[in-house]
């Protein structure tokens, strides 16, 4: 009972990190920046993949393929948001679900005719893939990897948006972007630099969670729906809501897993439906 | 955590410099349609029975289209005229599916109360799940019906034993419809049934959206608190078009059902709901036309591209959509004639 117990806390907990570290990019862009983004889960897609062909294709070590990777998924993000992503920041809702939508069938079908339409596997270092000894049970390294990485990326951007002149720009971009930009803040870097921030931890997610979401084609909409249920539940712009609703979230369907896993993702999206009921603008709003 | 010395994301959205004078002109209200509601249904008919006649090897792609253009129009109802973003449409739609699937199976194979039983189970399903939707709005609506939509699909995927979960529900066969035209092989009796409901269904969809029940719901879709305030049961009226679309829905869930004899976990997909969505944007909502338009075009598109490469069909699906929102259709078409005109 208590090791079933720890297994679904400590999977619940890898997963919700996961979700989060996915997340973070679409609470800036969806929450603060109101731009909405179908594409967001094509850029953790993209990350995953770029690893997986990185080190299996290419043979590259596992600590340089994913630098590797997410420079790329950023420099694509950027470019993205530099040429046509940011003229639609003003255009109506059901222009940017459209646009963005068609993006990501577009990168979907390109993945397919790059790569195939079989599952991706990232070859891992033996470090990651070996069973680490907690005491009281082991798992896999890369497990313990995912958690620690959720909790720095939840530091860090803490840290940048609290605390940094970044920070204070991006907020002041988001909140009042012509007063901002007639003060001389360089609000297209920022927002240009957001995306590709967001677009790269969205890629390491992707990286970090291949094994609990299978990188295959259909990656970008499958999941896209569990990162827009982490955004709305979390509270739109809120990164400490966005953890929150992941690690929740992430538990609950974990558990389901272990414990019902003929029922599918009904727990998930029954407690996703009762958070939003009891709290509609999200657990922690902006 | 965000909090800090900035302004309030609220005064930030409404601008300024727009004071409260600005308000929309008296000449923007909606005119009194002058059009009598069964000529557009007439139309249809009329196009679907030409096409009917005169595509015999596309009568699958038409029964496609018909019911398609039905669940999108009933998507329009919700979106286009209530103003309520959703992305669980395919829950209602599955249901009618669903419904008229068992119902042909287990109690009678009869073609149109298997509709009247796809329409009560759309209609159910939208007013159950509408009495706890309507209470919210925004983008709090748009992921509560994602969620009603993934729990309704979770639930088919257990009951095994009623809806036969990943293998899909068929070995049912449809009594001839009206006791005389049995379903062929070619589909032609299936096309010309689709098209038909489509009409009708049309034929309703318009009759609603331009009664004063109808110009309630666009006036709460416009202005929720000033028609609040004129005295209109907000929810109630929400409540009654979302059941409304929801029948609308079951209705081409049924048609479906009938016209495949098979029903999948596919038809409670978010997939589904996602491209009723883009067909809506595409064509225009709020003015049901719109609704045809676009299911009629992009499932066109859909057949068109996966028949030129079958893998690579979102290629194409997804670049058209992309183009549409760079370059809007009016606009484009505006270019053309200036060009045409300037060379003549």
């Amino acid at each position: 009972m208590l090791t079933l117990l720890s297994n679904v806390l400590i999977d619940g907990m890898a997963y919700g990190m996961v979700l989060f570290i996915i997340a973070v990019g679409l609470t800036v862009t969806l929450g603060l920046m109101r731009f909405v983004n179908l594409a967001h889960g094509a850029f953790a897609m993209i990350g995953g993949y770029a690893a997986a062909l990185l080190t299996r294709e290419a043979q590259w070590s596992f600590w340089l393929a994913l630098p590797v990777a997410l420079v790329a998924t950023a420099a694509l993000g950027a470019l993205l948001e530099a040429v046509v992503l940011r003229h639609l920041y003003r255009r109506s809702e059901l222009e940017q679900v459209l646009f963005t939508i068609g993006l990501a069938f577009f990168l979907i079908a390109a993945t397919n005719a790059l790569a195939g339409p079989q599952v991706q596997l990232i070859v891992l270092p033996p470090l990651l893939a070996q069973p680490v000894d907690l005491g009281f049970r082991t798992l896999p390294a890369q497990r313990l990897l995912v958690i620690a990485a959720g909790l720095v990326v939840a530091a860090a951007a803490a840290w940048i948006v609290a605390r940094t002149r970044f920070g204070i720009w991006l907020r002041a971009a988001v909140d009042h972007p012509d007063t901002a930009a007639t003060l001389g803040i360089p609000i297209r870097t920022v927002q240009c630099a957001s995306f590709a921030v967001g677009a790269a931890l969205a890629g390491l997610g992707g990286v970090l969670g291949a094994e609990l979401m299978p990188l295959e084609p259909y990656y970008a909409l499958k999941y896209l729906v569990l990162v827009l249920v982490v955004v709305a539940v979390g509270g739109m712009g809120s990164l400490v809501g966005s953890l929150a609703a992941a690690l929740a979230l992430g538990t609950v369907e974990t558990a389901s897993k272990y414990l019902a896993s003929d029922w599918g993702s009904l727990f998930f999206f029954l407690a996703m439906a009762l958070l939003l009921a009891w709290r509609p603008n999200g657990l922690l709003r902006r | 955590m965000n909090e800090g010395t900035t302004t309030s994301p609220a005064s930030a959205t409404q601008p300024l410099a727009q004071p409260a004078t600005a308000r929309p002109s008296p000449a923007d209200a909606v005119a009194p349609r002058v059009a009598p509601p069964w000529r557009s249904a007439l139309v249809v008919l009329a196009i679907g029975a030409a096409a009917w006649w005169a595509l015999p090897e596309q009568l699958g792609l038409l029964t496609r289209i018909a019911i398609a253009a039905l669940f999108v129009l009933s998507l329009d109802l919700v979106v286009g005229i209530a103003g309520l973003p959703t992305l669980g449409h395919a829950a209602l739609f599955g249901a009618g599916a669903y419904a008229a699937a068992i119902f042909a199976l287990r109690v009678h194979a009869d073609p149109l109360l298997g509709l009247a039983v796809g329409v009560g189970a759309g209609a159910l399903l939208a007013v159950l799940s509408g009495l706890f939707l309507v209470r919210y709005q925004g983008f709090t609506f748009l992921m509560l019906t994602v969620a009603v939509a993934q729990i309704v699909a979770s639930l088919a995927q257990k009951a095994r034993d009623w809806t036969g979960a990943d293998d899909g529900l068929t070995g049912f066969t449809m009594q001839p419809l009206l006791g005389r035209f049995a379903f062929d092989l070619e589909g032609r009796t299936a096309a010309l049934y689709a098209v038909a409901a489509l009409a009708v269904g049309l034929y309703v969809a318009r009759r609603i959206a331009d009664s004063p029940f109808g110009l309630a719901v666009r006036g709460i879709h416009e202005n929720r608190a000033r028609m609040a305030a004129l005295g209109t049961p907000v929810r109630r009226r929400l409540i009654a078009m979302y059941t409304l679309a929801g029948a609308l829905a079951g209705a081409a869930g049924a048609l479906s059902a009938q016209t495949n004899a098979i029903v999948g976990l596919d038809s409670l997909s978010f997939a589904l709901s996602a491209e009723a969505l883009v067909m809506l944007i595409l064509g225009g909502a709020g003015r049901l036309y719109g609704a045809l338009v676009g299911a009629a075009v992009f499932t066109l598109l859909h057949h068109t591209a996966a028949s030129i490469n079958p893998y690579h069909w979102l290629f194409v699906v997804g670049g058209v959509l992309m183009a549409v929102v760079i370059v809007p259709p009016d606009r484009a078409w505006a270019w053309l004639r200036r060009r045409l005109g300037g060379r003549t």
